[in-house]
């Protein structure tokens, strides 16, 4: 298991090393100087040297390189242009709701689209089949942003029951999250139902039934808990992508989160900001993507051989 | 030429009975695709909305550009059946036009994404070795950057704009199609018929699009018809968070964005859009999951 383990993370850092290179370039690739759109097109040169130091687009670009890596290590990665904010200190902040957003998405997301999934599994072809499945595949179909804005019309608006927008109770939280689980909840609907159906097909199934077992217990005790590890790790692999989903949810939602902020801060320019968040992004899907493979590792010993 | 000698060197004996004639694998794949009602009813449905697309500035009632500053924000009436928005245009005349650019920007883009994503996935299954790693090494770069945000990290570097959305969704398709297409070519790869073209002598190059590249078509088109789905959705929530079409052009997302900052007064504005994209997106899902039913040789 340690070598397995091993061999998983080591495999993962050159991946990690090429991300964080491609965010530094980030800076670099932007078609034409940077310090000048953000001084602005009327600005003095001085005005505009001024931005260039700030960026520290004044040093070589090794020295660049060097103070980039060095910052990730210590936890500085420059001045947000924006507020005159540390890029630590404007991001830190953003991580509550987010995360508090992700949780209560997935939690949702999760319950209802294995429940969605078993049902139709276990009534193949009839018509809480076709139901489960029409809601499933709506959910992989409408714009989350849009469904967000319905739901503020109907909920909000129309009858007055939940909060438009910002984040100052737990009520405010439902909208929300219904808008960021809902593909989560149509994706997890149609694995469960593929995976109960393989399952449900196997022998061990028919031994249970034969043994007497009543139904419930053949569907949740053998079926369900054998499908069970496939849809926990595509759980962990959706926690990862809903973290940067966050950022139509945020926006429509007005809320002060990690996903709000990175197109707050592409409009503004900010690129010290973008720079650090979209490392943000895809480090924590590369770990979260390295555990869930870790884990199912642990569950499952025939992965760890291959 | 060595074909037609073949053929006619082939004489019946006497008495020999001849094979059935094979069928037309379109005509059983056609039948087999019908009886999908919903796969054909989504077929019929994109058929309409591309016929819209092409004839919409010749029926639409109102010209989609023109204002009328004594109509502004009106519901839904028998003059404006969607309603106008806060500049007095109408929505149902908007919404007709844009669909040439909202459907054209999201397949553009899905087939410059699938022609990169295909031919990194052929060159990667085909060649193995130190091709194929750096070619899933690229990949696994992009999918580090989650769903839409590959696309919004790459309208971050070139910036806002239509041409730049579909760059941005264009890139967002290729890693997936390569990977996929990748697995497809491997399958193909070790049937038998690719080891007589080889032993016949022919070139790689010709292997590996003579022969394996229609091996993989039947995947190519079940993915393709999905991810212009999703790459209506992409393009339109890029739209939506304000980095794609300028608001004045009649873009799907385009108006959804306007239309959230009159949710109260004139909730119209959010509505038709949203309709409209839900059901194209679900349309080519739709069709999508019916021609994978149909063509996917494991189903089979």
């Amino acid at each position: 298991m340690g070598r397995y383990v091993a061999k998983r993370v080591v495999s993962t850092l050159p991946l990690i090393f090429v991300i964080s290179f491609l965010i530094f370039m980030f800076m670099h690739l932007i078609p034409g100087d940077p310090a000048r759109m953000i001084a602005g097109q009327d600005a003095t040169k001085e005005d505009v040297a001024v931005v260039r130091e700030q960026l520290g687009l004044d040093k070589p670009v090794l020295t660049q390189y060097k103070d980039y890596m060095k910052g990730i290590f210590s936890g500085d990665m420059g001045m947000s242009i924006k507020n005159n904010k540390t890029v630590a200190e404007t991001i830190v902040p953003r991580f509550g709701p987010t995360i508090l957003l992700t949780l209560s998405s997935i939690t949702w997301a999760a319950l209802f689209g294995i429940g969605l999934g078993i049902i139709s599994a276990v009534f193949r072809g009839k018509p809480l089949d076709y139901l489960g499945m029409i809601i499933a595949i709506s959910g992989i179909s409408i714009p989350g942003f849009w469904l967000g804005l319905e739901m503020i019309q109907i909920f909000s608006v129309h009858l007055g029951l939940l909060p438009t927008a910002g984040l100052d109770s737990w009520r405010s939280y439902i909208l929300p999250s219904l808008t960021m689980g809902a593909g989560i909840m149509a994706v997890l609907a149609r694995f469960t139902r593929s995976s109960m159906l393989g399952s449900l097909r196997d022998d061990y199934v028919r031994t249970a039934r034969a043994k007497g077992q009543t139904e419930g217990k053949v569907i949740m005790k053998h079926a369900f808990k054998n499908s069970s590890i496939e849809i926990i790790t595509i759980i962990g692999l959706q926690i990862g992508g809903l973290l940067s989903g966050s950022v139509l949810a945020e926006t429509v939602f007005s809320i002060p989160g990690l996903g709000r902020l990175l197109v707050d801060s592409i409009n503004f320019r900010d690129y010290k900001v973008v720079q650090a968040l979209l490392l943000f992004f895809a480090l924590e899907y590369i770990i979260i993507n390295l555990v869930v493979d870790v884990l199912y590792g642990f569950i499952n010993p025939r992965v760890r051989y291959e | 030429m060595q074909k037609t000698m073949i053929n006619k060197n082939i004489t019946l004996k006497p008495g020999a009975e001849e094979l059935p004639k094979a069928k037309n694998r379109f005509v059983e794949l056609a039948k087999k695709f019908s009886k999908r009602k919903t796969a054909v009813a989504a077929l019929i449905f994109i058929i309409f909305i591309i016929l819209v697309a092409i004839a919409a500035p010749s029926f639409v009632p109102y010209d989609p550009g023109a204002s009328d500053y004594f109509a502004v924000l009106q519901g839904p009436s028998k003059a404006h059946i969607w309603g106008t928005d806060e500049l007095g245009q109408d929505v149902f005349s908007r919404l007709m036009v844009g669909t040439r650019l909202s459907l054209s920007s999201a397949l553009i883009a899905t087939i410059v994404g699938t022609a990169f994503g295909v031919l990194l996935g052929l060159l990667a299954g085909f060649y193995g070795g130190i091709i194929d790693s750096a070619i899933m090494r690229f990949c696994d770069v992009m999918f580090a950057f989650p769903d839409i945000l590959l696309a919004i990290a790459v309208v971050a570097v070139i910036g806002p704009g239509m041409i730049n959305v579909m760059i941005a969704v264009a890139v967002f398709t290729v890693p997936s199609f390569a990977r996929i297409i990748r697995s497809a070519t491997l399958s193909v790869k070790s049937q038998l018929y690719i080891e007589v073209a080889r032993s016949l002598g022919c070139s790689n190059t010709r292997i590996l699009f003579v022969h394996v590249f229609p091996g993989t078509i039947q995947t190519m088109i079940v993915n393709f018809t999905m991810r212009v789905g999703t790459a209506i959705l992409a393009a339109s929530s890029l739209s939506f968070l304000g980095f794609g079409a300028n608001v004045t052009e009649p873009d799907w997302g385009a108006m959804l964005s306007t239309g959230r900052n009159y949710l109260n007064t004139a909730p119209h504005m959010v509505l038709f859009p949203g309709i409209l994209i839900f059901l194209t997106v679900l349309a080519f899902n739709l069709l999508g999951d019916g021609l994978r039913d149909t063509l996917d040789p494991k189903l089979n």
